[in-house]
């Protein structure tokens, strides 16, 4: 059968952390189907990178180094793999499920015309064909999927689906090989003008002991009254889910998850959040989490310690009650 | 300046999803839907767009007959008229077969622009729109925060990267680009506006009338099977506080302050 490539993402020169997951979920796959893994480092100037990536346990890392894979450009990732796939036939091309990713990996599966399984969280490959787990419907339901037909595979994995460290080390440095690409027929059609952050967040949950948080059950912003009183009975920071701040509800600096803070203070508290993993991800480290929801069922209650499930209008007044009895205010 | 923005009706977020007998969907019976959050402001996009510099929004939809619930509500809120892919051998596709009838119908348009959300809330594969600007052969842009009127046939967005990056670009019309949540508020539907969708153009067409081959879409152009849908089982879940509002925070303060020692 053909290899398993591991593709990895860098950033300045350097892998990004994810890569490494990636390689370990691929390190998995290649052990249940007896296949060899190599991993892929794209990009320009990305030698240092490949000598990180070759101390892990892969068979091969192969080097895809061009100036036009610099700034990243969809239309060049694209066609750079798509070259070096078309030439070396793997059966399975695995990548880190980032923004980047889902910018520039659809293009190749469409080059191609390969399947491309997208946001994996698991993967069993117990004898005959491997099944690639996904989490559909917000992370509600699970689902089992499979490729079927002939053609290069595509799979990306989701942030934590495996973890860095568990990518195995090698006993000696793996093999490094260039893999020539010619895309100097090429158009790069984006163009970047300008990459920046936006201002400082002018609040900084990061620092804040007690955060209570509120999502999209509260339903409208005249609403957020209880939460705030409920926040200021826990001398806790208001925060939010990102559709309270799309809906500009509360100050995007007050959104917590993958594209707001990461926070991790004493005590959490999640208001009407279902907890998607773009939320999850920015908040569960905290040493205590409560969630109140109306459904039993919302991935929240998984990451939390303490659980109420029924109407936050009625809740929260009453715990902002208990709060104020039990701390004399 | 022509706009089509492809849009998909989802299950409303709160629903609750029951598996179907087939074990591999979700039985819709009863299920209240919605438009897609993020096409909701890829629609918005598009209208606020269309004002300012002139033009008309088309919106495109591949679904059941049920989806023209989601249709109407796109018209209502302001698009000129509609497709609807309803066709038998458009459902159970995946992210690949699913784009190539969008391809097909969206080339038949010959838009200057094409929106899609940036990921559906039921598949959530975040291919689609990427895949049917390839089928197309046009460039694309993802997850964008902010789109400029377009100069000189190039149209100028920002991107949101990770951690708290943005990047503004530019990229030749045609285009596609798939539109993240939150990038403008989403209007509502007004009363003229639900009244005057009623008169509005919504056309169906199936796999001839866009001239895409029935066995490259829905279930016959797949490359990804779904074998098995179920409701994953709870790791660490939650110690669940029973009794009423009273009852239960009472429970609550005194696990937060004898147990966790948080408060």
């Amino acid at each position: 059968m053909g290899a398993i490539w591991a593709v990895a993402q860098t950033e300045k020169g350097e892998p990004k952390a994810v890569s490494f997951e990636t390689i370990a979920g691929a390190q998995k796959l290649a052990a249940a189907l007896g296949a060899s893994l190599e991993a892929v480092v794209l990009g320009a100037g990305v030698g240092g990178a490949a000598e990180k990536v070759a101390a892990r346990r892969v068979d091969r890392v192969r080097v895809i180094d061009d100036p036009k894979l610099d700034p990243y450009a969809p239309d060049a990732y694209a066609a750079a793999l798509h070259q070096a796939v078309e030439a070396e036939k793997p059966d399975y091309v695995l990548f880190p499920h980032t923004y980047q990713v889902r910018d520039w990996v659809p293009r190749l599966a469409a080059t191609l015309d390969a399947g491309f399984i997208s946001d994996v969280v698991d993967l069993r490959a117990d004898g005959g064909e491997p099944v690639f787990v996904r989490q559909p419907y917000q992370g509600k339901l699970n689902a089992d999927c499979a490729f079927t037909g002939t053609g290069p595979r595509l799979v990306s994995f989701q942030a934590g689906a495996f973890l860095s460290d568990d990518a195995a080390k090698g006993d000696s440095a793996a093999e490094i090989v260039a893999q020539g690409v010619d895309l100097s027929a090429v158009e790069v059609r984006t163009e970047v003008l300008e990459t920046f952050q936006e201002v400082e967040n002018k609040v900084d949950l990061s620092r804040a002991d007690v955060i209570v948080a509120v999502g999209r059950g509260i339903g409208k912003q005249e609403n957020l009254g209880i939460v705030e009183e409920l926040a200021a009975a826990l001398g806790g920071q208001l925060a939010a889910s990102r559709p309270v701040c799309d809906n500009e509800w509360l100050p995007m600096d007050r959104q917590i998850g993958s594209s707001g803070q990461t926070v991790a203070p004493r005590l959490y508290m999640a208001i009407g959040i279902s907890g998607a993993i773009q939320h999850l991800v920015g908040m569960k480290n905290s040493g205590t989490i409560v969630a109140i929801n109306k459904d039993a069922n919302a991935p929240i209650f998984s990451v939390a310690d303490y659980g109420i499930v029924g109407d936050l209008f009625e809740i929260v007044p009453a715990l902002t009650a208990k709060v104020k009895e039990t701390r004399g205010t | 300046m022509k706009i089509v923005v492809c849009i998909k009706q989802v299950p409303e977020r709160d629903a609750r999803l029951r598996i179907a007998a087939d074990g591999k969907s979700v039985d819709t019976a009863g299920v209240a839907t919605e438009i897609n959050e993020s096409d909701q402001y890829a629609l918005e996009a598009g209208l606020r767009l269309a004002e300012k510099v002139g033009g008309e929004v088309a919106v495109l939809l591949l679904g059941p007959d049920a989806a023209e619930e989601a249709i109407r509500r796109a018209l209502a809120m302001g698009a000129a008229r509609a497709i609807h892919l309803n066709d038998a051998a458009f459902q159970g596709g995946d992210a690949t077969s699913t784009a190539k009838a969008l391809a097909a119908a969206a080339r038949q348009e010959s838009p200057d622009l094409v929106l899609t959300g940036l990921q559906s809330d039921d598949a959530g594969w975040s291919q689609t729109g990427v895949i049917v600007a390839e089928l197309l052969g046009w460039p694309s842009a993802t997850l964008i925060m902010e789109i400029e009127q377009p100069e000189g046939g190039r149209i100028k967005v920002k991107r949101e990267l990770e951690a708290g990056w943005f990047q503004w670009i530019t990229l030749p019309l045609p285009a596609v680009l798939t539109i993240q949540s939150g990038i403008y508020p989403v209007r509502y539907a007004t009363l003229k506006g639900i009244m005057g969708a009623k008169k509005k153009e919504m056309k169906k067409m199936g796999p001839a009338d866009v001239g895409v081959d029935g066995g490259l879409v829905g279930t016959a152009g797949r490359k990804v099977e779904l074998k098995r849908l179920y409701v994953p089982e709870k790791t660490a879940a939650a110690e669940i506080l029973p009794g009423d509002a009273a009852t239960a925070a009472a429970s609550l303060v005194e696990r937060l302050q004898k147990q966790a020692k948080v408060l």
